[in-house]
Order: C-alpha cells, then sequence, then structure tokens
C-alpha cells in the first residue's frame, strides 16, 4: 500500500525586522503602512526606512484596505505545491487608496480570467499556520 | 559636437558560441568556459597570455573572477563580476571598452556558460537551486506567498498592464514569436526550428495569462565568449574589428511589485545614453539584438529603444519588421524564444550582432550591415543594457 503523503503546507512567509509590525496587525487582520514622519507618506515594501529620503522616523498606521488593480495574471500552474488545489488563481498589483503598489492573490470567487485591470478591490486576510494573516484581494466591482 | 570617449575605442575581436538543437552541450560549466575562452580567442588571433582582463557574472562558486582565472591560470589587471542577470553581459562590454579607453586593460574576456537542461535531466537542480535563496528577501516576505510564477508571472503582469494602457493584443505579441521563428528555421543549432504561426502561439498552452509557452523562451544549455581590445590592437587581429559605438545601463527595480511603470523598462534609459555615445538614432541601424525572454520583452524594448512610439508596439510588430527580409531584421539566431537560452541570454544577443557585422551570418546574414544593437535585459524587466556595435566603416 502507497504511504499517504501529507498535503503540502501553503508557504508561510518569512518575517523580516522591518516586516514585523505588519504581520504583528495582521493576527488582527489590520492592514498597516509605514509612513515616513518626514515626507508625511506611506510606502511599500516595509525596509526600515524611507525609500524617498532615507529617514527612519517610521512610524505604522491603519491604512485604506481598498484599492484597485494595476495589472492581472492568471496562474495556471502554482509557485509552490501548497497552492496545487487553488490552481488557476489570480495574481493582482492592487494600487491602493493611500497610494502604495503591493501583489496580493485574489481571493474571490468565481473566474479569475474575468479580473481586469480597473476592479475595485477590498483587502482580505487568510489565516497562517502561526496566527499571522496573509493580506488578499477581493473583487468588490468593476 | 567631439565624439565620446568610449566612442570606438575599443572593439570585439573575437567570439564564440556553443548551443544544441538537443538543447543540451557536454561538459561541466568550468570546461565550457575555457572552450568558449579558447575558441573566441583563437578567433581573434590571440592566446590566453594576452588577457589582463576578465569579466564574468557567472556566480559557480564564491568570487566568480578570481575562480575562473585561477582555473585558466592568469593574473589579471582588470576584473569584473556584474551581476545582473541577463544583461550582465552588455555591462561588462560597456565596462570592458571604458577600462580599455583609459589603459586599464588592454584584452578582455567575457564568458558564460549554464547547463540548466542537463542540471534538470541529472535531477541536480536546474532552476530550483539557481532560485534557492537563504534569509528573508524582500521577495519571500512580499512576493513569493502571492503565487506568481517567476519569471513568466513578472511579464505577464506588464503585458496585462500594457494591454490595458495601449490596447495591444495576445496576436500583435505572438507576431514576435512567429517572425523569430523565421530566422531559426535558418539556423541549424537553434532548438526549435519549425515554422509557426500566430494560431500556434494562441494554442499553446496559457504559462501566466496573458503569455502562453510559445510567449516564452527555452530552457537549454549555453555558452559564449568575446573577446575585446582597443581599437588600435583589433586593426592587426585576425577578423574585421566590430567597434564598440556606444553603450548604455539602466535599471529600475528588483521585485516586479517595485517596478515604477509595468509599460516602460530601464531600455529608456540605456538606450538614450547608448545611442548618444555612438552618435546615431535608431533609423541607422541595420539589425537588434533584443533580449526575448518573452514576448513582451521585446515589444517594451522596441519602443524604449525608440525603434516605435511608446504604445505602438503591437501595431509595428504586426506589420512584420522582425523578419528576414523586414525592416528591422531582430533576433537573427533564432533568439531565446527558438535558438537558445540557458538563463542569462544576453551573451548571445553580443555573438550574433558581431557575426552580422562581420558577414558572417551565412544563410541568415542580413545584406550591408554595418549598425547592430545588442541590448540585454536582466531580472523581470529590472536591468536593461544596450551596446551600439559598428564595422569600421562607422567610425
Ligand atoms: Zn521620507
Amino acid at each position: 500500500m502507497a504511504a499517504e503523503r501529507p498535503r503540502p503546507e501553503r508557504f508561510s512567509p518569512p518575517q523580516s525586522d522591518a516586516g514585523a509590525p505588519f504581520w504583528e496587525a495582521s493576527r488582527d487582520r489590520r492592514l498597516t503602512l509605514p509612513w515616513c514622519t518626514d515626507c508625511d507618506a506611506p510606502h511599500w515594501y516595509p525596509r526600515g526606512f524611507c525609500p524617498t529620503c532615507l529617514s527612519d522616523a517610521i512610524e505604522w498606521r491603519d491604512a485604506e484596505p481598498e484599492g484597485t488593480v494595476h495589472a492581472v495574471s492568471v496562474q495556471p500552474k502554482p509557485n509552490h505545491p501548497g497552492l496545487a488545489d487553488r490552481a488557476p488563481y489570480a495574481v493582482v498589483l492592487v494600487d491602493l487608496v493611500d497610494g502604495v503598489r503591493m501583489m496580493l492573490q485574489c481571493s474571490s470567487a468565481g473566474d479569475p480570467g474575468a479580473i481586469a485591470v480597473g476592479d475595485a478591490v477590498r483587502v482580505g486576510w487568510e489565516a497562517l499556520p502561526d496566527g499571522r494573516h496573509l493580506p488578499t484581494a477581493e473583487v468588490t466591482g468593476r | 559636437m567631439p565624439d565620446h570617449p568610449l566612442r570606438g575605442a575599443a572593439a570585439i575581436v573575437g567570439v564564440a558560441d556553443q548551443a544544441d538543437a538537443s538543447g543540451q552541450i557536454p561538459g561541466t560549466v568550468p570546461q565550457i568556459e575555457a572552450r568558449m575562452i579558447r575558441e573566441a580567442l583563437a578567433d581573434a588571433g590571440l592566446t590566453l597570455a594576452d588577457v589582463d582582463g576578465v569579466a564574468i557574472n557567472n556566480p559557480v562558486g564564491w568570487a566568480a573572477s578570481l575562480e575562473l582565472a585561477e582555473r585558466l591560470g592568469i593574473t589579471p589587471r582588470w576584473t569584473d563580476t556584474t551581476q545582473t542577470g541577463g544583461s550582465s553581459f552588455e555591462i561588462h562590454v560597456q565596462h570592458a571598452a571604458a577600462a580599455i579607453a583609459l589603459g586599464l586593460a588592454e584584452v578582455v574576456v567575457v564568458v558564460y556558460a549554464a547547463t540548466p537542461r542537463s542540471d534538470f535531466k541529472r535531477g541536480t537542480g536546474g532552476w530550483g537551486s539557481r532560485a534557492n535563496t537563504a534569509g528573508v528577501t524582500p521577495n519571500m516576505e512580499w512576493e513569493f506567498p502571492h503565487g506568481l510564477r517567476l519569471p513568466m508571472g513578472a511579464y505577464a503582469l506588464a503585458a496585462s498592464r500594457h494591454m490595458h494602457e495601449f490596447g495591444t493584443t495576445s496576436e500583435q505579441l505572438a507576431e514576435i514569436a512567429v517572425q523569430t521563428r523565421e530566422w531559426a528555421t535558418m539556423n541549424p543549432r537553434a532548438r526549435l526550428q519549425d515554422p509557426i504561426t500566430v494560431d500556434d502561439v494562441l494554442a499553446s498552452p496559457m504559462e501566466a495569462s496573458p503569455l502562453h509557452k510559445l510567449d516564452c523562451c527555452l530552457v537549454t544549455d549555453g555558452a559564449g565568449a568575446v573577446v575585446l581590445t582597443s581599437m588600435e590592437r583589433a586593426r592587426d587581429l585576425a577578423r574585421p574589428p566590430v567597434a564598440v559605438l556606444g553603450a548604455g545601463v539602466g535599471h529600475t527595480h528588483s521585485m516586479i511589485s517595485q517596478m515604477p511603470d509595468l509599460t516602460t523598462t530601464g531600455g529608456a534609459i540605456s538606450g538614450r545614453d547608448a545611442f548618444a555615445i555612438a552618435g546615431l538614432g535608431p533609423t541607422d541601424v541595420d539589425v537588434v539584438e533584443l533580449y526575448d525572454s518573452f514576448t513582451i520583452t521585446v515589444l517594451l524594448a522596441l519602443e524604449d529603444l525608440g525603434f516605435c512610439p511608446k504604445g505602438e508596439g503591437g501595431p509595428f510588430v504586426a506589420d512584420g519588421p522582425l523578419r528576414p527580409g523586414g525592416a528591422l531584421p531582430a533576433n537573427t539566431n533564432g533568439g531565446g524564444l527558438a535558438y537558445t537560452h540557458p538563463g542569462q541570454y544576453g551573451m548571445f544577443l553580443l555573438v550574433e550582432a558581431v557575426r552580422q557585422l562581420r558577414g558572417e551570418g551565412g544563410p541568415r546574414q542580413v545584406p550591408g550591415a554595418e549598425v547592430a544593437v545588442a541590448h540585454g535585459s536582466g531580472g523581470v524587466l529590472s536591468a536593461m543594457a544596450t551596446v551600439v556595435l559598428g564595422t569600421e566603416a562607422t567610425l
């Protein structure tokens, strides 16, 4: 009898020091962004300093979980075995209303091929085994 | 306006490359590198004793150029391990030409070899081993978890945006693969030599929408080398010298989510600078070798280098300019889409451009080619580097 193969786990992202506040807030499904208090502007991704002025005066603020699809690609095959059972799925670049661009996987039900540039999305959350959550994109209108 | 000091200071005097229709080539990477250097030096009429500069991007060990020079038994006085992926070799040429112009080196070899296809067949890694990254990288934290297949997914996002902004179609992208394949039918070493149609491209499996399998480059073994020296010394060597007329670099991001504008690459910078140094423009170019990791890569390069206005790449390629006999012969060896693509294709752009300018293209020779462009792309549309090359008549 063939041994039962354990189901591959979904890839759990590592956590950098600079990204830790994001992941901590994700435990409460709260979207936060790093803001440079010198520039009074958010940036993405977190790197521990501001990519505009190089200041390390970074403050984490709650962000508006709304945005627009900037670009989209449907993946017929997963990039990791842990995503095999959900392919095909769409990966999108989302322009958040706060002004940063983020890569997300689209969690909306339905045909991923129907997702189009310009669609309105809301940030959702997918639970990770360690209590953190991974942000996702749910299409809310087109 | 006086000539830029880089213009014509250095020349490519020897070239070699190896690829096979089987997709595989024999030997270990160090053996293949040595073979390429041997052949390129012989092509130039030089020997290893003449070499005083090395450039290599291949991170086989801990310090690629040290290990290479040690293996070759030489003691260079100039060294370059710039690694920007597939555009590394165009950057090596820029650096080498500048070093030669300043007298920091006299004879430089640039070499590349990779065997991903053989590695994969042996079960010793292939792409997987290369993709391994230690520690917390921004990619592992902020992109990889969302499931984008790389590299094709990143290019697909750029294609998606180009289609949205400019109405570019899958049929237009497919035209690039079709026209490139026409060149491959004339290259007995090309991995894919059968002609294809737009319908064939659209009927091939989707890899990452909107890119189909035939929009994507190959995975093959392949290798090459080029030798550079001063134009003065080049005139006494075995082959007609091919002058480095201009060179430029532009990089915009590392991860695709950080690309400032998904429809404009660093080629807008590298091409502008390379043409300015050369004192030439797109209309002066007789043959182009454009990094074709994906069809969208070519489309963006055509626009960013100024062969057509931004956004008009789709209608431009649909007219068939890239094919044999076309107005802008491109990727005359069959390119990364059909000839070979060992992961970092930029070496083959240089080798084919030089052969065309020497009139050594055989059945695929572009008649009377005097000016050629080799335009490399590295990362995920991240790092662009443009080299403008010319025959002695262009000096
Ligand atoms: Zn700032």
